[in-house]
């Protein structure tokens, strides 16, 4: 594997990966991302994920009764007189 | 196009819109409900006056505004119903005591939104999740080299990614990784929020973030490829 100069910079690149991804630089602009099928396979992938994130996890409706319990949990804190303060 | 499509998408720094953070499905999903419009909306402003102010019907009226976007945020972050609940019911219970100190200068969703994830983050702390030292707190993460993923099909070009695949994926990360997915990609919240809720450096968020991403890529390949299998 010596002289693998590619698969060294891929370790290189991925290495700086969390920080040139983090800061908003274009990460899709790095040279080695032109150059790199791999890191930009790699890339796209995390792209993807991103943004399929959005969609994830619809809103949900909390139990009816929650809001008794909440209720309940107020007026026995209005209730108490003011713990020693 | 000048940001990167991997940096917080759906939230500006000084314009927070948290209905952003929590898209509408596009397709009609299982369990769907839609959340109400955010502020500036007048019902809500008056609503929030008379709750300051003391009023109990008006601050039920905040909580029927509030309770799915508060209750899906608690789901979310810490993936439990049960949990989910009663941390719902602390959000809304620091809510009532704080309501008065709420002073505008942000969004009431956004200062909401922002203490109901202070109230899991303490909730976890007390569980014992070392938010600071996540990388400790976590097995490490196989070496991501790049061989291991020749032949594999690329996630973009292998069609929709399967959300459901996703979200079982999402289940599957260990705490601290969740956290960080959950508030930056899900929720919209950048490094420098997540570092000061996490009390963690910014440097640490990134990476957190970048080996929750790959994990999912790697969760999402396996599942994949038993797809593919089938
Ligand atoms: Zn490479």
């Amino acid at each position: 594997m010596t002289g693998d100069r590619d698969k060294m910079s891929c370790v290189e690149f991925q290495a700086q990966l969390p920080e040139l991804v983090g800061s908003g630089a274009d990460a899709g602009a790095h040279p080695h991302i032109q150059s790199c099928e791999l890191c930009r396979a790699l890339l796209s992938d995390l792209e993807t994920i991103a943004e399929a994130a959005r969609q994830l996890f619809p809103v949900e409706e909390p139990p009816e009764e929650l809001w008794e319990h909440i209720e309940l949990a107020i007026k026995s804190e209005e209730g108490e007189p003011g713990d020693s303060n | 196009m000048p940001r990167s499509r991997l940096t917080a998408p759906m939230r500006e720094s000084t314009s927070l819109d948290l209905d952003k953070a929590v898209p509408v499905p596009t397709q009609p999903a299982r369990r769907v409900t839609f959340a109400p419009a955010a502020s500036p909306d007048p019902k809500q402003a008056d609503a929030l006056a008379r709750a300051q102010a003391g009023d109990h019907q008006a601050f039920a009226q905040l909580y029927s505004l509030h309770k799915r976007r508060i209750y899906s945020l608690c789901l979310r972050m810490v993936g439990n119903i049960a949990e989910a609940e009663d941390l719902t019911q602390e959000a809304f219970l620091q809510l009532h005591r704080k309501i008065a100190t709420f002073r505008g200068d942000s969004a009431f969703s956004t200062w909401l939104h922002r203490l109901a994830v202070n109230v899991v983050l303490m909730q976890l702390r007390k569980k014992g999740l070392n938010l600071i030292s996540l990388d400790e707190a976590m097995e490490p993460v196989p070496e991501q080299s790049p061989g291991r993923s020749f032949g594999a099909p690329d996630l973009a070009l292998s069609g929709a990614i399967d959300r459901l695949a996703l979200e079982r994926a999402v289940g599957d990360l260990p705490a601290g990784y969740r956290l960080i997915f959950i508030l930056h990609d899900v929720e919209g919240y950048e490094h420098n929020e997540i570092a000061s809720m996490l009390e963690c450096s910014i440097g640490n968020s990134k990476s957190q973030l970048h080996k929750a991403r790959l994990r999912l890529r790697d969760a999402l390949r396996r599942s994949a490829q038993k797809e593919a299998q089938r």
